[in-house]
């Protein structure tokens, strides 16, 4: 046959081979099919290690108590006791080394999240007991008059 | 020289070999195969939504950007709480104002672009908080649809998003029935849920559960028998999200009503 019939299939073969080299090169090794099979576990398996290693910011009050135990046991007979320290104080990170002082949110919107009176029966809120934002001491902040780690307790300062 | 008949022939035999795709062959692996029909695995993460406990503080939403790195400002989210309040005649006002991030601290319920709506209380008929978050489904739709594997499920169940391969082609988060998956503002790749796997993985609990006060979100392992979700799952009336779409999820709830979609 003459090779003018030929030469489109070597271009072709030729296309196809550099695309299986450029593969080779750009497909890591552990990209695969993993334990979910070919329709969901399609995928590169070092990934999984990659989100692993996500850096953990909310450290919970387990971390907080070696230091900080008077405030964790204030908070622990209180009606707030089931609220984690990091709501407020925000996350734990590496403090005291990162960063040394935490950013505590002390601003009304922190309370009312909860506190602003919502009458919805069908659901837990109903039952908080709350207040108009609008009403109860516009200008105030609540730290001012309630004690946060122990609401039935006097402000501190 | 070749001849019609041979030329026929050939071409048949090419294009029949060609249409074999190499999946074809590997369905035969025997190890692959048990592993599709039962994982042996001993974690399969669920989560647990209980309704009547959540305030709508939001708290969860807030741990969770921050958590996971989602920008405050940014109108998008991992997880948001919705705002369900009927009326006596009816009318079903759902909203969820930034995702919730700053709890519901008010009675005016956002319409959009529309405003916003005050519904009398002696009006409302029933009112709650449902969260949201992604359903970790065992048929996960939006892996489905990548055209690359950059979304896939892992053998514990959670569904993971692989940032260095995403082409950003947003197919998977059309093909969520959920809507919980968004383009990360920073990375511009899809990103969603995972259920904190940096914490589960850690023997830690997800940041939001870790967040909620009240005990509305709680995560845990369906192949223990022992864990306290797992029984609950097994032994109360629980319901999940889209049923109908046959996507299995995994995120239970307890106390979900008709309205909720």
């Amino acid at each position: 046959m003459k090779s003018h019939v030929w030469r489109p299939l070597y271009i072709v073969l030729g296309i196809i081979g550099l695309l299986l080299i450029g593969q080779l090169f750009l497909v890591p090794d552990d990209f695969g099919v993993w334990e979910r099979g070919y329709m969901y576990g399609w995928h590169r398996k070092g990934n999984e290690a990659d989100w692993k290693a996500f850096k953990v910011k909310y450290r919970t009050a387990a971390y907080c108590k070696d230091c900080h135990e008077d405030k964790y046991n204030d908070l622990r007979q209180s009606p707030h006791a089931a609220i984690m320290c990091e709501n407020c104080h925000g996350p734990g990170l590496t403090h005291p080394e990162d960063p040394p002082t935490l950013t505590i949110e002390r601003r009304r919107e922190l309370c009312i999240r909860c506190h602003s009176r919502l009458p919805y029966q069908a659901s837990g809120r109903g039952a908080i007991r709350g207040i108009n934002p609008a009403t109860h001491y516009p200008e105030a902040e609540c730290v001012m008059c309630h004690y946060p780690h122990n609401p039935k307790r006097e402000a501190k300062r | 020289m070749i001849d019609r008949r041979g030329f026929c022939k050939k071409a048949l035999l090419i294009a029949g070999g060609l249409a074999i795709p190499i999946s074809a062959l590997e369905i035969f692996d025997p190890k692959n195969l048990l592993a599709e029909k039962d994982d042996q695995g001993k974690v399969r993460w669920a989560f647990l939504v209980d309704t009547y406990n959540c305030v709508g503080c939001g708290f969860c939403v807030k741990a969770c950007k921050v958590e996971n790195e989602v920008p405050l400002d940014a109108n998008v989210t991992r997880t948001w709480v919705e705002r369900y309040i009927l009326t006596r005649a009816g009318v079903p006002y759902i909203d969820s104002p930034k995702g919730a991030r700053d709890g519901f601290t008010g009675k005016k319920i956002s319409l959009g672009e529309e405003g916003v709506i005050e519904i009398r209380d002696e009006d409302i008929s029933k009112a709650f908080f449902v969260p949201k978050l992604c359903n970790q489904c065992d048929n996960p739709p939006c892996v489905q649809v990548c055209p690359v594997g950059a979304t896939y499920q892992t053998a514990d169940g959670v569904v993971l998003v692989d940032r260095d391969w995403c082409i950003g082609c947003g197919y998977c988060i059309m093909g969520c029935p959920y809507g919980v998956r968004f383009f990360h503002p920073v990375y511009h790749v899809a990103e969603k849920c995972n259920f904190c796997y940096h914490r589960i993985t850690k023997e830690m609990k997800s940041a939001c559960v870790d967040a909620c006060p009240f005990g509305a979100r709680r995560i845990g392992n369906l192949r223990d028998p022992n864990d306290p979700v797992t029984k609950i799952i097994m032994s109360e009336r629980v319901a999940v999200l889209k049923e109908e779409y046959g996507t299995k999820p995994q995120v239970f709830y307890l106390g979900l009503s008709r309205e909720v979609r």
